[in-house]
């Protein structure tokens, strides 16, 4: 099953001939396993990396550092939820250290990112402070180097 | 001046080889997939590089003493133990080279008199044969089939056999077929060789990338073939490491004094950054190799699934980083279906007969590439075989 996974981590476009071929199991027993990661939810989806910078698409990305009460009963899943329940919102984590949560949010501009966190983010009961951190480059994303073209420059022996 | 009556004939009547020539073609074409590179697409793990900075930073940069850093032998004599269960002393039976070449060339010339034959099982790498003859044996090939798994058996080596052999070559996992030498066939070929006076070389420069449960057997390991050995290793395909140029040669005590007296007179030493950067890679290195391996694994499944099911049958490689298959169900020879590839939908691949002539009807597949630039390969191979449905 792990070993399944990893290959999805590096390539979600295989398909499940390849796969099978790959781990040495039959085609029929990868669908099947695919088809029970997705149902217990440890596959969660299949997605592409865009470089968006790459494209006329206006896209900026801020992390935003949120300082939040937690609530006596549920802890920092509550304002979690709400936080990520906003479209705006790419990624939400639970952080150790000197801020709560690390939310992740994307925008048509810098001032639609500004305005997000001040209007929606800010003003939410448990939210004691936030930190906007606008990404000015990406240089590497889930593994993926974003920079540069790498060449073969290899020759033949 | 008249050049070609200046140089040495045997050179000059050399063919070049037959892969560069086909890759100075594709070198020219734009958008071309090339499935022809014959080494990892890696990079040296970054401690080993790490290794060699320190030691260009630490200014040490003299030669090294003839047969190599004392602490590289030691650790190489550590590392072909623990695979082989063989000793070489480290003083005295072990030779750092300039990659496993240097090694190939300097166990035939120290050993070959005119007129020596040396057996080579084909296909094989494309420098055994021209070295062997550089330094004035004659070749024997000896033709490894598909049917045996590209096997060397026991009986096509007992009919080569002659009063003038004097060396085998022994390429396993072998390039270009990735074929290996299982320990069931490595004792009916010892049975063969004992009680000759047949040195083995046996370059063993894929021993860490062989597949499946069962771990590589080399043919020193098995009882009385050490002292007719000369065993071939290095790091070139292992660690990664090709341009550092970092192979090594063992063998019996006397045959080495004066195979390190040719390397002493011929390249003083290796490259003393390689050295050090070679003792990092051997007493860190080995979570790389076992990465690195299982990366290839996956690899080679995909691809040897992929073209089975285009009908280019490829018997199973169990080692190095190439399959072989047949492309008989195109009708075409090696040498049209690779420029034909290569015109038709920009994919390279080398021609059997690089290999030696026993190679046609078979083309060389490396792996050593992404898994999406493999899929691209695979997808433009299908686009080219609809013609000959």
């Amino acid at each position: 099953m792990d070993s399944l996974l990893k290959l999805l981590d590096k390539n979600a476009r295989l398909s499940d001939a390849q796969l099978a071929a790959m781990l040495g199991r039959s085609e029929a027993e990868v669908t099947e396993q695919l088809a029970a990661l997705e149902k217990s939810g440890v596959i969660r989806a299949y997605k592409a990396l865009i470089d968006w910078d790459k494209t006329d698409r206006e896209y900026v990305t801020a992390i935003i550092e949120l300082r939040v009460t937690p609530r006596k009963d549920l802890g920092f899943e509550a304002i979690a939820e709400t936080v990520a329940g906003f479209e705006e919102v790419e990624s939400v984590y639970l952080m150790s250290g000197g801020y709560d949560l690390s939310v992740h949010v994307t925008g048509r501009t810098f001032q639609e990112v500004a305005m997000f966190v001040s209007r929606r983010l800010a003003t939410l009961d448990s939210v004691v402070s936030t930190a906007t951190h606008f990404v000015l480059r990406r240089y590497k994303d889930s593994g993926v180097v974003y920079q540069g073209q790498r060449k073969d420059e290899r020759g033949v022996f | 001046m008249q050049y070609d009556k200046l140089l040495n004939r045997t050179l000059a009547q050399l063919p070049p080889s037959g892969i560069r020539r086909f890759f100075d073609i594709a070198n020219e074409m734009e958008e071309v997939i090339s499935l022809s590179v014959g080494e990892p697409d890696f990079a040296t793990p970054w401690h080993i590089r790490q290794a060699g900075i320190r030691n260009l930073e630490e200014g040490k940069t003299w030669y090294t003493p003839n047969a190599g850093l004392i602490a590289l032998r030691q650790e190489i004599s550590r590392y072909v133990q623990k695979e082989t269960g063989v000793a070489y002393d480290p003083k005295t039976e072990v030779l750092v080279t300039v990659g496993g070449s240097e090694a190939i060339d300097l166990a035939l010339r120290a050993l070959i008199n005119p007129g020596d034959e040396v057996l080579v099982p084909q296909p094989s790498f494309v420098c055994y044969d021209p070295l062997a003859r550089l330094s004035g044996a004659v070749t024997v090939p000896l033709i490894t089939k598909a049917q045996d798994g590209f096997r060397l058996t026991a009986e096509a080596l007992r009919a080569a056999i002659t009063p003038r052999t004097k060396v085998l070559v022994f390429p396993f996992p072998n390039n270009p077929t990735g074929a290996v030498m299982r320990r069931e066939h490595l004792e009916q070929i010892a049975d063969v060789l004992r009680g000759t006076d047949i040195v083995v070389l046996t370059d063993e420069i894929y021993s860490s990338l062989t597949y499946g449960d069962q771990p590589h057997v080399s043919i020193v390991s098995l009882p009385g073939m050490a002292e007719r050995c000369l065993y071939i290793n290095g790091f070139s395909k292992a660690f990664a490491m090709t341009g550092w140029r970092m192979g090594y040669l063992c063998g019996p005590a006397p045959l080495m004094k004066q195979i390190i007296k040719l390397h002493q007179f011929a390249l003083m030493c290796a490259p003393t950054t390689a050295q050090h950067a070679a003792i990092e890679a051997l007493r860190n290195g080995e979570d790389d190799v076992l990465h690195m391996r299982a990366e290839y694994d996956g690899r080679r499944r995909l691809i040897v699934d992929g073209l089975n099911r285009l009908g280019l049958t490829c018997f199973e490689p169990e080692g190095a980083f190439y399959v072989f298959p047949s492309v008989a169900v195109t009708g075409l020879s090696s040498e049209e279906f690779c420029t034909r590839l290569l015109q038709e939908q920009h994919v390279a691949v080398v021609p059997g007969p690089a290999f030696g002539a026993c190679g046609e009807g078979f083309v060389r597949i490396s792996y050593c590439y992404s898994i999406d630039h493999i899929r691209e390969a695979l997808r433009r191979i299908e686009i080219f075989l609809r013609s000959f449905r």
